[in-house]
């Protein structure tokens, strides 16, 4: 499913069924809120046809996206580049005549968003405080948090990362890592590691706190995974997780095998070069380097900015950037490198359970060519 | 200590990135107060992208950069790819040109309306007061103020529209307990002076361009697949125009430069344009008329720097050469220094007077300032430790923030919007250069009886120049674009990548430079990265970022000269010395983008950048 079909207007015949049932409670709100009940109702078909849910969980969704009252979050930042933040506000998949602005305004409280509130210093410092002093909030994390705090690497409000963190996770009713530096360490963490960064996970295990946590990986991560994942827990709770916290909802299958370019993966023609004929014409681009098989992520099923395109349908491969430690992954010929082919001699699965510690050993696996061996013709 | 500081500001939020503002207002007596000495500016994190990069493919480069910062996602890269393609000697084809025009441009557009509307506004924008407005004055005022403007659903702005904004606004208001990100503001500061319909309205228009801002990036995912961290190659784009282009659907193979695609790409660009027009222009010349008293305050010491951006893709045809000029001549905005805040003369740029100390820095180095292709680079925390207790304060005479401090023939430079358009003006050259000094006497220095706000052209180094002049050069790229993608459109067939890149790398004797320099004039100013790429390994060797809001946001420097923040809260009059809204407005004005300043580190101590003598001397220039 695209985005592009789940953003027009909803076409009779499809799943977006009118006579979706809701109950008066939700039905009065969207009245109140102005949002047109046909819209709202394709959205969250469409939310949940993306998360494999069926139709009758539609009404679910609705209730939990217009409660009256709405669940606290508290979305702190550490080492980040507001990539995530910047995804999670530019794209909405819902067009509902500039209703989503509703969602933002009213799906959750979102207390405490340093790039977006409009208390400042102490007056921030105090939201977050009588935020976390309430019980129940989510708290949605990005950027990755240098384990030693006293390393002056992160500090805001006074505090240091470790600290802040601590403070805040211990009264949340989950944690939600958003992107890939929250998720596994991201950025910060590719090698040498200069400030010692780690991700979420790590850092409660380190501090010994125990809690729901759920990586939302991604370089940023789809914004409707986002949404999604936070609209689905407000409904039905926390979603199937696989072996590394991801959603199987949204991570369950490889980038490769939503791509319409995979159809030439096996036997070409593939793209040999950026621009050449095959790159024009939608040929497969693993020997450009393409991440796409061992890469879990929606987005060529979801695609980007609502539905406007993804990354091979753009021309470039993937990078691979909702994986653990992607910046040093090891390639072809023992080489890290985001044009460096993961070979193209293997079946195009990546077993999801092999952690990331096992990762680096099995990637010699993935064939013996090299990325400058163009002679290998074997496609053309 | 008698002047201890009394204002401190930490986290400054509605920023990119992690600051600390320290100040010392002199008390009126009546809660208020005067800030007669410099500040004190300090970015609280690290993460050190320049020492992850040493020892990678230069190839990779971009991507690692990008994340920099997710704000400016695009020049980084873009800035990134130029150090490579000039290290090795690559010069990438002019559709490649074009397309980065319109993706610096686009972002250009998409940040500087983001930063009004959400980073900026609610330090002009009272909520509180728009709670009380009467919606059918309010559209009464939208008529007047926006005509031809009509919200993002089609709707007119009439007064159901703004009753609807009122029921959006109270819902998420509630009981007073759950406010969200609008919660514990400096509501009701006497700063606010704007009617209660002018607050609504504007407040309208931050709701409107949340959606506005999801449609132009749409841009950014045609050409690179998705934004924010569009994908982009050493080389030329990795985008290509698709072999049936026709044909939409994904069934149909091709590309996303497809019929499809460049209905989106000008839609974008209408809708960009539009909003512009009928919004944002509209929108700072209200804010410019009710705080022209923001004209007095917040000037930096009048020395401004631009690198030039926007190359006329038609004008390239400099073959790269050792030293200076081997960008193209011809640019939007042009590279050039100001000094003393000279209206008429554009002084020349000259790479090598470019330097960065670490005086009141946390890294070991030098005091004095050196090139940034030979500096030093070593971690040096001597901060607090901040596990959470009280007395945090940081010092003047001490190290004290991640930023380096950049200097340009040893002199703080005030980089950004407020480069651009006092450059551009200088030059006077270009039909852009004549579209703004129009500009800038219609709405700037003319009279309010003839439509400007009458103040001095002087004025616009201030606070409310720099927003002044952030909107007149979204204005100017908003209109380019249409001549970008026109000149793009018409050679769409012709090639998107250099395909010699790759192997070039592999062919070091044939790099006219060892050190790669790319500039890039970013939303918030000049950036720069030279890269060193070892002739040996093909790897990255060294790998260094002087960037927009380093220039800004820096600190002191060993002469214990401030950087333009610090300087520009001088003269700051606060009503109310606990609640520091001036302060804010002036920061704001600057649009700090701090995960950008900070970028460099090195906990081993080693160099980051070691350009050894015989690289000098064969390139002819450190440059």
């Amino acid at each position: 499913m695209n985005l592009r079909s789940l953003t027009s207007a909803p076409r009779s015949g499809t799943q977006l069924d009118q006579d979706v049932m809701l109950d008066d409670a939700t039905a009065d709100r969207l009245l109140e809120l102005g949002i047109s009940r046909r819209r709202f109702l394709s959205y969250c078909a469409g939310l949940a046809s993306l998360m494999a849910l069926p139709q009758s969980m539609v009404p679910g969704l609705a209730a939990a996206a217009t409660a009256r009252t709405r669940p606290s979050v508290v979305y702190l930042s550490f080492q980040e580049c507001t990539g995530c933040l910047e995804s999670m506000v530019n794209s909405f998949p819902f067009q509902g005549g500039g209703t989503i602005e509703n969602l933002i305004l009213n799906l959750v409280s979102l207390d405490f968003q340093q790039t977006l509130m409009a208390a400042s210093g102490d007056q921030a410092e105090q939201q977050l405080r009588s935020a976390t002093n309430r019980s129940g909030y989510v708290l949605l994390i990005d950027g990755s948090i240098p384990a030693q705090g006293n390393r002056g690497y992160f500090v805001s409000g006074e505090k240091n990362g470790v600290v802040r963190f601590r403070e805040a996770a211990e009264s949340a009713r989950l944690i939600i890592a958003a992107g890939t530096c929250a998720s596994f360490g991201g950025l910060p963490k590719a090698d040498p590691n200069p400030t010692g960064a780690v991700s979420v996970g790590a850092l409660l295990r380190q501090l010994g706190i125990k809690k729901d946590l759920i990586n939302v990986p991604g370089c940023p991560p789809i914004p409707e995974v986002l949404t999604g994942v936070i609209l689905y827990y407000l409904a039905r709770g926390k979603p199937a997780l696989d072996a590394l916290n991801r959603p199987t909802m949204f991570y369950g299958r490889s980038v490769h095998e939503g791509c319409y370019r995979e159809e030439s993966f096996e036997d070409g023609p593939h793209a040999r070069s950026f621009d050449d004929a095959h790159a024009r014409a939608g040929g497969c681009l693993i020997k450009l380097g393409c991440k796409g098989p061992v890469t879990h992520s929606a987005c060529a099923r979801i695609g980007w900015n609502q539905g406007t395109s993804f990354p091979m349908m753009s021309g470039h491969g993937c990078i691979g950037c909702t994986e653990p430690d992607f910046w040093d992954r090891v390639n072809t010929g023992g080489t890290k490198g985001f044009y460096v082919p993961l070979g193209h001699n293997s079946s195009a699965t990546d077993p999801i359970n092999e952690g990331p510690e096992q990762r680096g050993r099995t990637e010699g696996t993935w064939g013996h060519g090299h990325e400058d061996d163009d002679e290998d013709d074997d496609d053309d | 200590m008698a002047t201890a500081p009394n204002v401190i500001i930490d986290p400054v939020t509605r920023i990119e990135g992690h600051l600390r503002i320290q100040a010392f207002a002199e008390p009126d007596g009546r809660g208020g107060g005067v800030i007669r000495r410099p500040g004190l500016c300090a970015a609280t994190m690290v993460r050190g992208v320049e020492r992850i990069l040493r020892g990678r493919d230069p190839r990779d480069a971009w991507a690692f950069t990008q994340r920099i910062c997710g704000v400016c996602t695009v020049v980084h890269g873009v800035t990134s790819v130029r150090a490579v393609e000039h290290a090795i000697g690559i010069k990438v084809p002019r559709n490649a040109d074009y397309i980065r025009n319109m993706m610096i441009g686009a972002q250009y557009v998409h940040d500087h309306v983001m930063h009004f509307y959400h980073l900026h506004a609610l330090d002009w924008v009272d909520v509180t007061s728009a709670l009380q407005a009467n919606p059918a004055a309010t559209a009464r005022l939208a008529k007047d103020n926006n005509p031809g403007f009509k919200a993002d659903s089609g709707a007119l702005p009439n007064a159901a529209y703004f009753q609807g904004v009122l029921n959006r606004l109270t819902s998420a208001a509630g009981d007073g307990t759950q406010l969200g990100l609008f919660g514990n503001g400096y509501w009701g500061h006497p700063a606010y002076h704007l009617t209660a319909e002018e607050n609504l309205l504007l407040l309208s228009h931050y709701i409107e361009a949340l959606a506005w801002a999801r449609d132009v990036v749409k841009l950014h995912a045609v050409f690179g697949g998705k934004d924010p961290h569009p994908n982009l190659v050493v080389g030329g784009m990795p985008c290509t125009l698709s072999s049936n282009p026709g044909r939409v659907s994904e069934d149909a193979g091709g590309t996303s430069l497809n019929n499809a695609g460049f209905a989106v790409i000008r839609s974008a660009i209408a809708r960009m344009q539009a909003f512009v027009d009928q919004v944002y222009l509209p929108d700072v010349l209200l804010l410019a008329k009710r705080y022209p008293e923001w004209a007095g305050y917040g000037a930096t010491a009048g020395n401004f720097l631009c690198y030039g951006e926007f190359p006329e893709p038609t004008l390239v045809k400099t073959e790269f050469a050792d030293g200076a000029g081997d960008y193209p001549a011809g640019y939007l905005f042009p590279r050039g220094v100001i000094w003393a805040g000279n209206r008429d003369r554009l002084a020349t740029f000259d790479p090598a007077l470019v330097t960065e100390n670490v005086a009141h820095a946390w890294y070991r180095g030098s005091a004095t300032g050196v090139h940034p292709s030979v500096g030093t680079t070593e971690l040096n925390y001597t901060g607090p430790a901040a596990e959470g207790g009280s007395g945090y304060m940081l010092q003047e005479r001490d190290k004290y923030s991640w930023i380096k401090s950049p200097r340009y023939n040893g002199q703080p430079m005030e980089v950004g919007p407020l480069a651009h358009i006092l450059t551009m003006h200088a030059r006077g050259t270009l039909p852009t250069d004549a579209v703004v000094r129009g500009y800038v006497r219609k709405y700037w220095t003319n009279p309010a009886s003839a439509g400007g706000v009458g103040l001095a052209f002087a004025q616009l180094n201030s606070t409310l120049g720099r927003i002044f002049c952030r909107m007149l050069e979204t204005k100017i790229i908003a209109d380019q674009m249409t001549v970008w993608y026109q000149g793009y459109y018409k050679g769409r067939a012709g090639p998107y990548w250099n395909p010699k890149t790759f192997a070039r790398l592999r062919e070091p004797a044939s790099w006219p430079k060892v050190v790669g320099v790319g500039f890039t004039e970013a939303p918030r100013g000049a950036l720069g990265h030279w890269v060193t790429i070892d002739p040996g390994s093909g790897k990255i060797e060294n790998y260094q970022c002087v960037v927009a809001s380093q220039w800004n946001a820096g600190p002191r420097d060993a002469g214990a000269i401030e950087g333009p923040y610090e300087r520009a809260l001088v003269g700051l009059t606060l009503a109310d010395v606990a609640r520091p809204l001036e302060v804010l407005r002036t920061i704001h004005s600057f649009d700090p983008c701090i995960g950008c300043a900070v970028h460099i580190a090195d906990p081993d101590g080693q160099p980051l950048v070691q350009v050894e003598v015989r690289h000098a001397a064969r390139s002819g220039s450190l440059v």
